[in-house]
């Protein structure tokens, strides 16, 4: 890898991806794509390819603004055995994703200035837009506020105590309106500690019957609840991070209804996997929130086909084998996501290509604020004047997850042998094919 | 123990009659494991459970070598995978396996090629071995064989107390249901399992209302902790309102079976003279459970050989391996100081560990 690293292919000056159907917040079109230096120069069908130009086949595909995933743990710095900010982004490249928002739960978290310019640095040569998250509270521990706005000054735009929920009532309040004086987001991982204990997985009737530690739905749904109450109170926005139940997807739902600025994520192992994969033991379907029964399943397809989900978002954890392969009690919970979750929406939600990529680019990137409206230039319709971040994929093109091949360090995938519909072929990022026919181009 | 039919239970309940009788004898021990290796894997502190399989295991002359928490390479630092990779690499025939976390054995057994995985207690998920002796205990009371059996079916059991986090009454619905028992589950709410969709049982929170009733009283240890505010006030709570106490027990119609897998907190959920009535078998359980655990090596690796005897199915022939089997070697007995041939029933012995 480091070898490639090095010999980093020039950036081709010319590029034109032909033969594909350009989809975006602007409809359906068949067009070519021309970009020059990086920037889309002209989208029309049948463009000339000018000397020299590196021709991207889309014959087949859809032409589509590069993905956007809000949650990924790259696990730089800590545990770089389980994954890097360089092989995250090389597995985000190969899942179509021009921008990862970076959780700060690393080891140290990124609670300071110091810390999320480390991430910044080792993200200058990734594979996509590296967006650092940054915590809402030193050190994750839930008792003090972080320099938030020295965070948002290195463009820190969402907080977050990922992998734990901010448990004090109290703090997360004052985290809001801080939040909200800097133009920031909250992003909350709706956990209530005393009600999740240690549970392993979903409390419910596979959980009794394996005779494994349950937690509870409630331990999701009353920090829904309860951030909505502060959301209203102190008019700050607030994103929820995976939520899992149809309870917590209902409160959002209503919150909307109502006008308050909350918007919400979902994984996609939660709307593909339900809790009695855990019957064999296996921790690599252990995850937090953990893995619902089937009318929750149900629930976050129907929050994903109403409005009421805004974005799919990964939450790829890897996790190395010897980290993982534990009893199940004992693991760390956490699937990796980048390489299938496009593919994932693609085959089992019943939902038109325009809205997955909706779901999936242009809505995170606004709640990222990585959109143009924000200043930035990821979930930008395919439109000339555009820095080229596009996402080609082959909708109808099937293949199957071989955990071995994922570009990923870890191999904690729960869709290993899986058959998935939807495949990526090409990735640009700034202008650059980081993928070329289902291959890392370094 | 999910998995297990009425017939596989009756199966191993026959084979368990033969080793019942092997217990008997001046010298209790047989060859039937003979060459075979055991290894007990016990990563939670049991001394009852590991000393019944390892005394079963040696009874049938398998070599056995014992795996702790505390003295082996786990507590360096390797891992739980590495660990039965090494046992099998030795050439281990099967690994017996106790375990604090729920489906350590179900991980195992995907791990390993060649070695058989019994699982002696996960979490709180099963501990097969445990119900099968108390089917045992309860088809013995009856009067054994297949008569007893049949009086399962029907048969009123009260499982009660600390539901919620027993492998010991998780794999005891399993037997006693598949047997067309009738369970009933008496706990306060808080020691149920959270759910018990699709749990063949009743429930109830009133354990004198069932006491009438029950033909069968299987009791369940309340851990202190769990008695201490987390899920139930106090003890003397729970005792007052769960307990099998010398008056509640004198409620129990006559013959009633009462039934408790060990280790018993005396004056929490049995009072000390109830362990005297003539219908508790927990002494008789211990004794069982030696026996029960040489039926389930010798079926899981006795591969081939007859069980040495089986006074209660004269219709099976007895093929040579079970002529061999009926006279046990009393030379490869020598070898193993660690037995106790002073005859006398097995269970004194592992009731003693």
């Amino acid at each position: 890898m480091s070898s490639q690293e090095t010999q980093r292919p020039p950036i081709p000056s010319t590029l034109i991806v032909r033969g594909g159907t350009v989809l975006d917040q602007m409809g359906e079109r068949r067009a070519d794509v021309l970009i020059q230096d990086g920037t889309i120069r002209e989208v029309a069908e049948g463009l000339h390819v000018p000397a020299g130009a590196t021709v991207l086949d889309a014959e087949g595909c859809v032409v589509a603004p590069g993905l956007v995933d809000l949650h990924v743990h790259l696990r730089e710095p800590g545990r770089e055995e389980s994954e890097t900010v360089e092989s995250g982004s090389r597995a985000a490249a190969l899942g179509g994703v021009t921008a990862v928002v970076a959780m700060p739960n690393t080891e140290p978290p990124l609670d300071s200035p110091e810390a999320v310019r480390n991430v910044q640095r080792r993200a200058t040569d990734a594979l996509c837009e590296v967006a650092v998250a940054g915590a809402i509270t030193v050190g994750r521990h839930g008792e003090k506020l972080a320099p938030m706005a020295e965070l948002a000054a290195l463009g820190v735009r969402l907080f977050t105590d990922d992998g734990s929920g901010v448990q004090s009532a109290g703090l997360m309040r004052r985290a809001l309106e801080y939040a909200r004086g800097l133009g920031v987001t909250l992003a909350q991982h709706c956990e209530d500690a005393t009600l999740s204990g240690n549970g392993a997985m979903h409390e419910g009737a596979w959980s009794s019957r394996l005779g494994l530690s349950g937690q509870p739905a409630a331990a999701e749904e009353v920090m829904v609840a309860r951030d909505i109450a502060l959301a209203r109170d102190t008019g700050a926005r607030l994103h929820f991070l995976h939520l899992s139940t149809a309870r917590s997807l209902d409160l959002v739902r209503r919150a909307r209804a109502d006008g308050l600025p909350v918007t919400a994520e979902v994984a996609p192992h939660h709307f593909t996997l339900t809790d009695g994969c855990a019957a064999g033991f296996d921790p690599v379907f252990k995850v937090n929130p953990p893995l619902r029964p089937l009318h929750d399943v149900e629930a976050v397809k129907a929050g994903l086909a109403d409005g009421t989900v805004d974005a799919i978002a990964t939450d790829h954890a890897p996790h190395a084998p010897e980290r993982k392969d534990l009893p199940f009690d004992e693991a760390p919970p956490g699937m990796l996501g980048l390489e299938t979750s496009l593919a994932l929406a693609v085959s089992e939600l019943d939902l038109p290509l325009a809205r997955i990529l909706a779901l999936m680019s242009w809505q995170p990137a606004a709640i990222a604020g990585l959109d143009p409206g924000s200043g930035g230039n990821q979930g930008a319709p395919v439109a000339a004047g555009s820095l080229a971040n596009l996402c080609v994929f082959d909708p109808q093109a099937t293949w199957v997850v071989e955990p071995r091949h994922l570009a990923s360090l870890s191999r904690n995938t729960p869709y290993a042998g899986r058959t998935l519909r939807g495949r990526v072929r090409h990735t640009v990022f700034r202008g650059e094919p980081v993928v070329k026919d289902g291959e890392a181009q370094r | 123990m999910e998995d297990l039919t009425a017939a596989d239970i009756a199966e191993i309940l026959e084979v368990s009659d033969s080793f019942v009788e092997v217990g008997r004898r001046a010298n209790p021990k047989v060859p039937s494991l003979r060459g075979r290796t055991v290894a007990t894997l016990f990563l939670e502190d049991s001394t009852r459970t590991r000393m019944s399989f390892e005394t079963a295991a040696k009874r049938m002359s398998a070599d056995v070598l014992s795996f702790a928490a505390g003295s082996s390479s786990i507590k360096k630092g390797e891992s739980l995978r590495d660990t039965i990779e090494t046992i099998e690499a030795i050439g281990i025939d099967a690994v017996i396996v106790r375990h604090a976390s729920a489906g350590v054995p179900a991980q195992i057994t995907k791990w390993v090629e060649h070695c058989s995985v019994i699982n002696a207690g996960d979490g709180w998920h099963q501990h097969p071995t445990q119900a099968l002796l108390d089917l045992y205990t309860v088809r013995e009371a009856f009067g054994g064989g297949a008569k007893a059996m049949e009086r399962f079916d029907g048969l009123k059991v009260a499982i009660v107390g600390d539901i919620r986090h027993s492998r010991v009454a998780r794999s005891q619905i399993a037997g006693y249901t598949a047997l067309g028992a009738k369970v009933t589950l008496v706990a306060p709410a808080t020691l149920l399992p959270p759910s018990l969709e699709g749990w063949p049982v009743e429930v109830t929170h009133d354990f004198d209302d069932v006491l009438e009733r029950v033909d069968v009283v299987s009791l369940l240890r309340l851990q202190a902790e769990r008695g201490s505010g987390a899920f139930v006030p106090t003890l003397r709570e729970y005792t007052s309102g769960f307990g099998l106490t010398t008056s509640r027990a004198a409620r129990l119609k006559e013959g009633t079976l009462i039934l408790h897998p060990g280790p018993m907190v005396r004056g929490v959920e049995i009072a000390s003279d109830v362990t005297d009535l003539p219908g508790a078998l927990i002494t008789a359980q211990v004794r069982n459970g030696l026996a029960v655990r040489m039926a389930v090596l010798f079926l899981m690796l006795g591969q081939g050989s007859r069980p040495p005897v089986r006074p209660d199915t004269p219709g099976r022939t007895n093929g040579d391996d079970g002529a061999r089997g009926a006279e046990p070697d009393v030379s490869a007995a020598g070898d193993d100081g660690a037995i106790d041939r002073d005859g006398g029933p097995m269970g004194q012995q592992g009731g003693e560990a």
